[in-house]
């Protein structure tokens, strides 16, 4: 399971800190926030902002401009999604309808018993060996439905990529 | 004990190549390298014999008890055995230039990057300072790898003639095309030829930091990125005086966070600068006032990465490969339904027709091919019919399309190419920075055309309004990405206009 931990103001204000000498430390300081937290809380926005000396109305545009950050704790597991041209072309488009249907969700959705995320990516640069998705950050190739689905059966019992290469 | 060869890359990963690892590893030393780029293959390991290495593949977990039964560690006979990798036809033809080593060697080992020809270039860079550098890198025509063209030398000149007390080198690593995984592999296999390369450039020019972009769908690149240039660092390779000499240059990667914009070079240094991701009008160039408002080359990883091969053999050397003024090698990427599908690294030259059907192998599903798309989700794509298209920045401008960053998409007769327009109309509309109007606002107005149009409303009208709006967003638009977008729209329209008529004449037609 990613270990996410929960949002405290305090541990957000050091890991704010811990990234912000540097070049351009928004992103940075995000990303940190996300792999911490599992998403960026909206209570982050105005400490990013002061410790920047940006507005928050800035630090909250650049949180919405990239596709990658959420604003929302994610389920227990991420599943992404390839729905690009490459893995178009080998079926991913009835994939999506497949796992969407089997979650009971849709598109950036999570299942409701909050073990599964699902979130659409345009490429991961698996396009020979498509359909293709990250789960927990682990690479999938050549998915068909039985695949997706014993994979992430599976996914209960594995430790994230994450977790594993810390 | 043997050493057996299993690639870390992303995609075999992603058949089970760290499965079979561990069922190796108490039977052989285990050395993890990149992927030699026969994805169909992979898992696709190699042993080390007296006679050389010996290839198997598709190899499963499961596969291991029976081929060490067979003798795999004597490279013995099984159904899976390959033979010596570089005589797989797909590999044999190749001229691999940039991509010498990827799959070949440890990633993370700088003696088997110097035993293979590695750090010769940079060497070579340091003994005949910028204005050599400067001239070998012009005179082996090298353009920029992604897409645009641009004569890599010119670009560096200009940079280097910049005043400045400070300049930067960055390394576009946002690979976002669909279709393209050539700067991925590199990073995962080979990630020292990048460091050389951008060490190069920082020489050239007389900037002593680089940045690497690197796209956050790519953790595991990010990691081997990382984990090579702490390696670099220790060995002196970047720092304070490179390789022992005057020069100080160091690297540090940053991740993106889900942007297809920011593969465009100003929306990346924003991005890279802590902003929204939004395109900066030019001039003034990168090169003039580019990152934190410096002098900046802004390269693509792959143009980067040719760099010490250049350096090494020679701009005369690399210059013979390619045709017209495409010049050297183009690691070309063949991607989605292909039966063959992997990197082929060949000089300019090679037909469309060649890489489909001959070395891709037709289809994987087995149907006939019916469309290909090259460059990316802002290439056009091609029906058979253009397939005497030769890879080459000129030959694929003249037929409505772009060679892009070099990946090809193949799709079978089961495509509908209205769908495909619409989702290049829904991509630019998800993606697009917001910055300029024909973009922002006409990426959606295309995405609504193209529903009316496949659900058979006034198609004939709305064609017309859909060849005006992307007439519009061609020349209104502010970067490539409104710019190209009608590209797709519009080739899929004019070759393949049968998937446009309302359904009840599509039966017919």
């Amino acid at each position: 399971m990613p270990a996410y931990e929960p949002w405290t103001e305090v541990r957000g204000t050091e890991i704010i800190a811990a990234h912000a000498d540097q070049e351009g430390a928004t992103l940075p300081i995000l990303h940190a926030l996300q792999e911490t937290f599992g998403y960026v809380a909206p209570e982050a926005v105005p400490l990013v902002a002061a410790r920047l000396n940006l507005s928050r109305a800035e630090v909250h545009g650049i949180v919405t401009f990239y596709h990658e950050f959420r604003r929302h704790p994610p389920g227990r597991h991420v599943l992404r999604l390839c729905r690009a041209e490459a893995c178009q072309s080998v079926g991913a488009e009835a994939l999506g309808v497949h796992i969407c249907e089997r979650l009971g969700i849709d598109w950036h959705g999570t299942s409701a018993d909050g073990n599964v995320t699902l979130e659409p990516v345009y490429c991961l640069g698996l396009c020979a060996t498509g359909p293709a998705a990250l789960l927990d950050g682990k690479p999938l190739g050549r998915l068909d439905a039985d695949r997706l689905d014993a994979a992430l059966e599976r996914a209960p019992l594995e430790r994230t990529f994450l977790e594993r290469t810390r | 004990m043997t050493r057996i060869f299993v690639p870390r890359d992303a995609a075999a990963l992603a058949l089970g190549s760290d499965e079979v690892a561990v069922a190796l590893a108490p039977h052989a030393t285990i050395v993890r390298t990149g992927s030699r780029g026969l994805f169909w293959l992979e898992p696709m390991i190699e042993v080390e014999t007296p006679a050389g290495r010996i290839a198997y593949g598709p190899v499963e977990a499961s596969d291991i008890p029976g081929l060490l039964a067979a003798g795999l560690l004597d490279g013995a006979a099984h159904p899976k055995r390959l033979g010596p990798p570089e005589q797989i036809p797909f590999l044999a033809r190749q001229t691999r230039l940039t991509f010498a080593r990827c799959g070949v060697v440890d990633p993370l080992s700088l003696e088997d990057y110097r035993a293979h020809g590695g750090i010769k270039g940079l060497e070579r860079a340091i003994e005949v300072g910028p204005v050599g550098i400067l001239d070998e890198v012009t005179r082996s025509g090298l353009r920029g790898r992604g897409g645009a063209g641009f004569p890599t030398g010119i670009k560096w000149k200009t940079t280097a003639d910049a005043a400045s007390d400070r300049k930067y080198i960055v390394c576009n690593a946002d690979e976002g095309d669909s279709g393209t995984y050539a700067d991925r592999m590199l990073m995962e296999g080979d990630p020292f030829v990048l460091i050389e390369g951008m060490a190069i450039n920082g020489i050239a020019v007389g900037a002593t930091k680089g940045y690497v972009y690197t796209r956050s769908e790519y953790p595991h690149a990010v990691a081997a990125f990382d984990a090579a240039l702490a390696v670099a660092r220790a060995a002196g390779v970047l720092g304070s005086s490179v390789l022992g000499s005057r020069y100080t240059f160091d690297i540090e990667q940053r991740v993106g966070a889900g942007a297809y914009i920011c593969g465009e070079e100003t929306s990346l240094l924003e991005s890279l600068e802590g902003r929204r991701g939004q395109v900066r009008a030019k001039p003034p160039l990168p090169a003039h006032k580019g990152l934190f408002q410096r002098p900046t080359v802004v390269n693509n990883l792959i143009t980067l990465a040719s760099i010490p091969v250049i350096m090494s053999e020679g701009a005369q050397a690399y210059h013979d490969f390619g045709m017209g003024r495409s010049r050297g090698t183009m690691p070309i990427q063949l991607a989605g339904n292909l039966r063959f599908a992997g990197l082929f690294e060949a000089g300019f030259g090679v037909t469309l027709g060649e890489l489909v059907n001959d070395i891709g192998g037709g289809t994987r599903s087995g149907r006939p091919v019916r469309a290909v798309q090259v460059g990316g989700p802002l290439g056009a794509y091609f029906p058979p019919a253009l397939f005497d298209t030769q890879f080459d920045y000129e030959a694929f401008a003249a037929r409505g399309g772009l060679m892009g960053h070099g990946g090809v998409v193949v799709f079978d007769e089961t495509v509908d190419l209205a769908k495909q327009a619409r989702f290049a109309m829904e991509f630019a509309a998800i993606e697009s920075c917001g910055k300029c109007t024909p973009c922002r606002i006409g990426s959606v107005r295309g995405q609504e055309v193209m529903d009316k149009i496949i659900a058979g409303q006034a198609v004939e009208a709305n064609i017309t309004l859909l060849r005006d709006l992307c007439e519009t967003m061609k020349f209104g638009s502010l970067c490539a990405l409104g710019g190209f977008i009608p590209l797709p729209v519009l080739s899929a329209l004019t070759h393949f206009p049968e998937d446009f008529l309302p359904p009840v004449h599509r039966a017919a037609a």
